[in-house]
C-alpha cells in the first residue's frame, strides 16, 4: 500500500466521519438539556436536500449551508413545540419527525435527483494546502469538515466551562431543582432542541455537497441512527463523540477497501458490521474503564417537563 | 417578640395579605395574611399538605398568587421569579432540595447564585469558608451524589448564606440534622437574626420551634387559624392548633417488659461502602429480639445506608451466617428470601427505593406485600386485594391522597412516607427494620406511625429503627445503640441514656470512633 492510498484513505475516513460527528455534537446539546430528539435522521435529510436545491437555485453553497441549517432548524422547532410546548412523548415524536422528514425531503427533492451539482470547495491557504500529505490531509478540506471539530471544541468548552453550560446541564440533571432555583427549563431545552437541529442541518449539507454532491432519496442512510448510538456510547461526553465518530468512520473505511481488495473469506455482512461493532466496543470499555463517570446519562433525559405556576 | 432595637415604628419586613392559591382540586392557600419584622424568627406551623410550601414558593416567586400581595419593606412587589427574590434578598432551603447529583457541591452553589463570579477557585474557597465559619463543613469539589442527605441539605443552606439573605426562608431545614447539628444551625440563625436577617422557619419539631422562634403563624386547610406566641405555648398546645382536635401522645410501654427470643442477628458484619467516600461497616454486631425497639441513632453517612441494605439483603455480606433470621443464615440471600421469612424493611430514601414513583399506590402496594399477603392468585397479580390493602394503608394512616390509583410519586413527602411506612406496618412483619420512619411527617401523623410501631412491637415484632431523631428514639426504643463511622456501638437501654449521651456518641462529623468509644464505655 503506498502512502497516495493511505493518504487518500485518511481522506475518506474524515469525510466518512465528518457528518456524523455534525450530527451527534447537536445531539449531545439536546440530550444534556434532558431532551431526546430521534429525528436526527429526518433532520438531516430535510437539511441535505434544502441545501442542495438552494445550492442548485442559487448557486450559492454558502447560501446552501445557511438554508440547510435553517431547515434542520424548522424541523426542530416543530419537535420542541410537540414535545415542550405540547408534551408530547419524545420517543413518539422523533420517530414521527424522522418519518415526516423522509418524506419531506423526497417531495422537495424529486425535482432535483439526477441534478449535478460542484463539490463543496476545499479551502485552499497558499502555501500550506501545497504541502506534501500535511497539505491535502490537514489543510485541503472544505469548511464543513473544520466547522465540525470546531463546534465540538466549542461545545465541550461551552459545557464545561461557561456559565449557560452549566445551566444546560443542570436543566438535563434535574428540571424541577433548576425550575425552582429560577432557570426557565423550557427555554434552555428549546434552544438546546434548536442548535441539534442546526448541526443535524449541517450533517444533512455535508452529505448533500460535499461527500456525495448530488440528491439521492434516503441518502442519509442510517447516519441519523448512528450518530444518535454514538451520542449514548461516548457517555455524553463531546470528546468522546468526536474518537466514536472518526472510529466508525475509520473502520467502515478500512473494511471497504479490505472488501474491495479481494476475497478475504470473511462474508461481506460481517465486514458491514465492523464499524458498528468496533464502535460500541471502543465506547463502552472506555466507559467501563478508569475514566467511568458515575452517573452518565442526564437524569432528566427524555422526561417531560410542566412546571407548575 | 424580640426587644432589641430602637421602637422606631419599621416597616415589616415581609407582609402577606390575601394570598390565595389554587391546584387542581384543592386550594392550597386561601387569603393567608400575616407579617415578618426585621429580625425575626417567625415560624410557620401546619400538618403535612396545610399550603405551607406552596405559601413559600409564592414568596420566592417559584409559584404565582392567585389573589393577594406581597409587601417587602412597606413595598408592594411583584416576584415573578426566583431571580428577582434573590435580588431583593430572599433566599430558600427548600423541602425537597433543589440539588444536582451529578453535579459537584461547587456547581451546585454557582446555580444557586445570580453572581457567583467567574473565579471558581474564589468561589470554593468562599464555600469553604463560610461552610466551616456556619459549622457545616462542606467540600466543593465533591459530587452530590456521593454526600448524605444532612451534607446536601447543607449545600442548601450555604448557598442561602453565601448571599447574605434578608429574609431566610426555610422549609423543614433540620428534619435530618443531628442535634449538635440543630445546635449549630440554631445559633447561625441567632446570628443572621441579629445582623438583622429574618427567618421564616417552616418544621414539625415543635420543642425546635419554642426554643428559636419570635412569633408562629398556624396553617390548617390553607387557612391562617391561629397566630401565637410559641414561647408562651407548649408543643403539645401547638400541636392542637395545627390540627384543630385532640392531640393523642404516644402511649409507650412499660420499661423492662419481657422481650422475646432472638430474631434478627449481626455477627461481625463487615462491609465496604456502596457509593464512593462512604464509610466501610466495622464489625457490626447486633442482636434484635421479638417484642422490642431497638433504635440507632447516628449522623445521616455514618454508615446506616449500607447497615439497611445489607439487613435487607440489597448487599450482601462475605458469608452467610454473619446475618440470621431467627436462627437461619441468609447472609447470602436477597431481599426476596429475607422477606419471605419475616423481615420487612423501609428504606430511608422514599422515592424510588421506598416506592416507584411513576406506579400507583396499588401497584407499590402490590411490590411490596404481594407475597406476605397472599396477592397472588395462581401465579396472576390480584389487584383487587392489592387495592384493598392500599386503601387500609391510607385510610389507617391518614394519607392525604385522591385515592388508590394515584401515582406514588405525586404524593407530598409526608404522605409518601406514611403510606410507605404504613404498607409494612400492616403487613404484620416479624421483624421490622425502618430508617426514619417520621422523617418530614408533621406530629398528628408522626404519633400515628409510632403508635404503630409500638403496637406491633407488642405483638412480639422485632423492631429496629434507624433514625437521627433523637426524642423519636427516646419515645419509642427499649434500647439504643449508635452508628458512628460505620462502628455500632453497644446498645444502652433507653430508660436509662440521655440525649446528651447520646449525642456525644454521635459525635457529629468530626467524631472519631475511639472517642465516641470511649465515652461509650464511661
Ligand atoms: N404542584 C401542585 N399541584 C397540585 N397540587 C399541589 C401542588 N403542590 C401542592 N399541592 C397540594 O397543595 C396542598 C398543600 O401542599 P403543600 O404546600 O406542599 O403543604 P405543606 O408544605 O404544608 O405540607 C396539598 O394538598 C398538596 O397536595
Ligand atoms: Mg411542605
Amino acid at each position: 500500500m503506498g502512502l497516495d492510498t493511505i493518504l487518500a484513505m485518511l481522506l475518506t475516513v474524515i469525510a466518512a466521519a465528518t457528518p456524523l460527528l455534525l450530527a451527534a455534537i447537536g445531539e449531545l446539546v439536546s440530550e444534556k438539556a434532558g431532551v431526546l430528539n430521534l429525528g436526527v435522521e429526518g433532520m438531516m435529510l430535510v437539511g441535505a436536500v434544502i441545501a442542495f436545491a438552494t445550492t442548485v437555485g442559487t448557486g450559492s453553497p454558502a447560501l446552501g449551508i445557511l438554508a440547510a441549517m435553517i431547515g434542520g432548524m424548522v424541523m426542530a422547532l416543530a419537535f420542541g413545540v410537540l414535545t415542550l410546548t405540547l408534551m408530547a412523548n419524545q420517543v413518539a415524536t422523533g420517530l414521527a419527525l424522522t418519518i415526516f422528514g423522509i418524506g419531506l425531503s423526497s417531495l422537495i427533492g424529486a425535482d432535483y435527483i439526477g441534478t449535478p451539482v460542484d463539490k463543496l470547495a476545499s479551502l485552499s491557504i497558499p502555501g500550506l494546502s501545497d504541502l506534501p500529505v500535511i497539505g491535502p490531509l490537514i489543510f485541503g478540506h472544505d469548511i464543513l469538515v473544520y466547522l465540525s471539530v470546531a463546534i465540538t471544541v466549542a461545545v465541550a468548552w461551552f459545557l464545561k466551562k461557561t456559565r449557560a453550560g452549566l445551566i444546560l446541564r443542570a436543566v438535563g440533571e434535574s428540571d424541577l431543582s433548576a425550575h425552582s432555583i429560577g432557570y426557565d427549563v423550557i427555554r434552555v431545552r428549546y434552544f438546546a432542541v434548536l442548535f441539534g437541529g442546526l448541526t443535524a442541518g449541517l450533517a444533512g449539507a455535508y452529505l448533500s455537497l460535499s461527500y456525495t454532491p448530488m440528491w439521492v432519496e434516503g441518502m442519509t442512510a442510517g447516519r441519523g441512527w448512528i450518530a444518535l448510538a454514538l451520542v449514548a456510547f461516548a457517555s455524553w461526553r463531546p470528546w468522546r463523540v468526536l474518537g466514536g465518530a472518526y472510529i466508525f468512520g475509520g473502520v467502515t473505511i478500512l473494511q471497504l477497501y479490505l472488501q474491495g481488495g479481494g476475497d478475504i473469506g470473511i462474508p461481506a455482512q460481517v465486514m458491514n458490521m465492523l464499524p458498528y461493532l468496533a464502535t460500541i466496543i471502543v465506547l463502552t470499555v472506555i466507559s467501563a474503564g478508569p475514566w467511568r463517570g458515575r452517573l452518565d446519562a442526564p437524569a432528566c433525559l427524555g422526561k417531560p417537563f410542566r412546571p407548575a405556576s | 417578640m424580640e426587644p432589641g432595637h430602637d421602637v422606631v415604628k419599621e416597616h415589616p419586613r415581609l407582609e402577606l395579605r390575601g394570598i390565595t392559591k389554587a391546584f387542581p382540586g384543592v386550594i392550597a392557600n386561601s387569603d393567608v395574611g400575616f407579617e415578618v419584622a426585621p429580625g425575626e424568627i417567625h415560624a410557620l406551623l401546619g400538618e403535612n399538605g396545610a399550603g405551607k410550601s406552596t405559601l413559600v414558593k409564592q414568596i420566592y416567586g417559584i409559584l404565582k398568587p392567585d389573589a393577594g400581595e406581597i409587601v417587602w419593606d412597606g413595598r408592594e412587589v411583584d416576584i415573578p421569579n426566583p431571580h428577582t427574590a434573590r435580588a431583593l434578598g430572599i433566599g430558600m432551603v427548600f423541602q425537597h432540595f433543589s440539588l444536582f447529583e451529578a453535579m459537584t457541591v461547587l456547581e451546585n452553589v454557582a446555580l444557586g447564585m445570580d453572581d457567583p463570579g467567574k473565579d471558581r477557585t474564589a468561589l470554593a474557597k468562599r464555600i469553604r469558608d463560610v461552610s466551616e465559619s456556619y459549622g457545616l463543613p462542606l467540600d466543593p469539589a465533591r459530587e452530590v451524589h456521593t454526600l448524605s442527605v444532612g451534607e446536601r441539605q447543607r449545600i442548601e443552606i450555604v448557598r442561602c448564606l453565601l448571599q447574605s439573605p434578608r429574609l431566610l426562608v426555610m422549609d423543614e431545614p433540620t428534619s435530618v440534622l443531628t442535634p449538635q447539628e440543630v445546635g449549630k444551625l440554631f445559633e447561625t440563625l441567632r446570628k443572621l437574626k441579629a445582623e438583622g436577617c429574618s427567618i421564616l422557619y417552616i418544621s414539625h419539631k415543635l420543642n425546635e420551634i419554642k426554643e428559636l422562634c419570635d412569633a408562629a403563624t398556624i396553617l390548617r386547610g390553607g387557612k391562617v387559624v391561629a397566630a401565637c406566641d410559641p414561647k408562651a405555648e407548649t408543643a403539645r398546645s401547638m400541636a392542637q392548633l395545627m390540627i384543630g382536635a385532640e392531640f393523642r401522645s404516644v402511649a409507650r410501654r412499660e420499661a423492662g417488659k419481657d422481650t422475646g427470643p432472638v430474631r434478627l442477628t449481626l455477627k461481625g458484619l463487615n462491609m465496604a461502602p456502596e457509593m464512593a467516600h462512604g464509610v466501610p461497616l466495622k464489625n457490626i454486631h447486633l442482636a434484635l429480639r421479638g417484642g422490642e425497639i431497638l433504635g440507632i441513632a447516628g449522623v445521616a453517612g455514618n454508615g446506616q445506608g449500607d447497615l439497611l441494605a445489607a439487613i435487607a439483603g440489597e448487599r450482601k455480606a462475605a458469608s452467610a451466617d454473619t446475618v440470621t433470621i431467627d436462627g437461619k443464615a441468609v447472609g447470602r440471600s436477597g431481599p426476596a428470601a429475607r422477606r419471605k421469612l419475616g423481615l420487612c424493611t423501609v428504606p430511608e430514601e422514599r422515592n424510588g427505593h421506598g416506592a416507584v414513583p411513576d406506579m400507583s399506590l396499588t401497584d407499590n402496594a402490590m411490590l411490596s406485600a404481594h407475597k406476605r399477603m397472599g396477592f397472588l392468585k395462581a401465579g396472576f397479580l390480584d389487584k383487587g386485594k392489592s387495592r384493598n390493602f392500599a386503601a387500609e394503608v391510607i385510610k389507617r394512616f391518614d394519607v392525604r391522597t385522591p385515592g388508590t390509583e394515584t401515582a406514588a410519586g405525586s404524593l407530598s413527602g409526608g404522605n409518601l412516607q406514611k403510606f410507605i411506612v404504613g404498607r409494612e406496618i400492616l403487613q404484620k412483619p416479624e421483624i421490622l427494620v425502618v430508617a426514619q420512619p417520621t422523617w418530614g411527617v408533621d406530629a398528628a401523623a408522626a404519633a400515628t406511625i409510632q403508635q404503630a410501631l409500638v403496637d406491633l412491637a407488642a405483638t412480639g415484632s422485632a423492631i429496629l429503627v434507624i433514625s437521627q431523631d433523637l426524642d423519636e428514639l427516646l419515645t419509642l426504643s427499649d434500647r439504643i445503640a449508635v452508628i458512628n463511622a460505620g462502628a455500632l456501638s453497644d446498645a444502652m437501654p433507653a430508660a436509662t441514656v440521655s440525649v446528651e449521651e447520646i449525642g456525644l456518641l454521635m459525635g457529629g462529623i468530626h467524631g472519631s470512633p475511639e472517642d465516641a468509644h470511649a465515652k461509650g464505655a464511661a
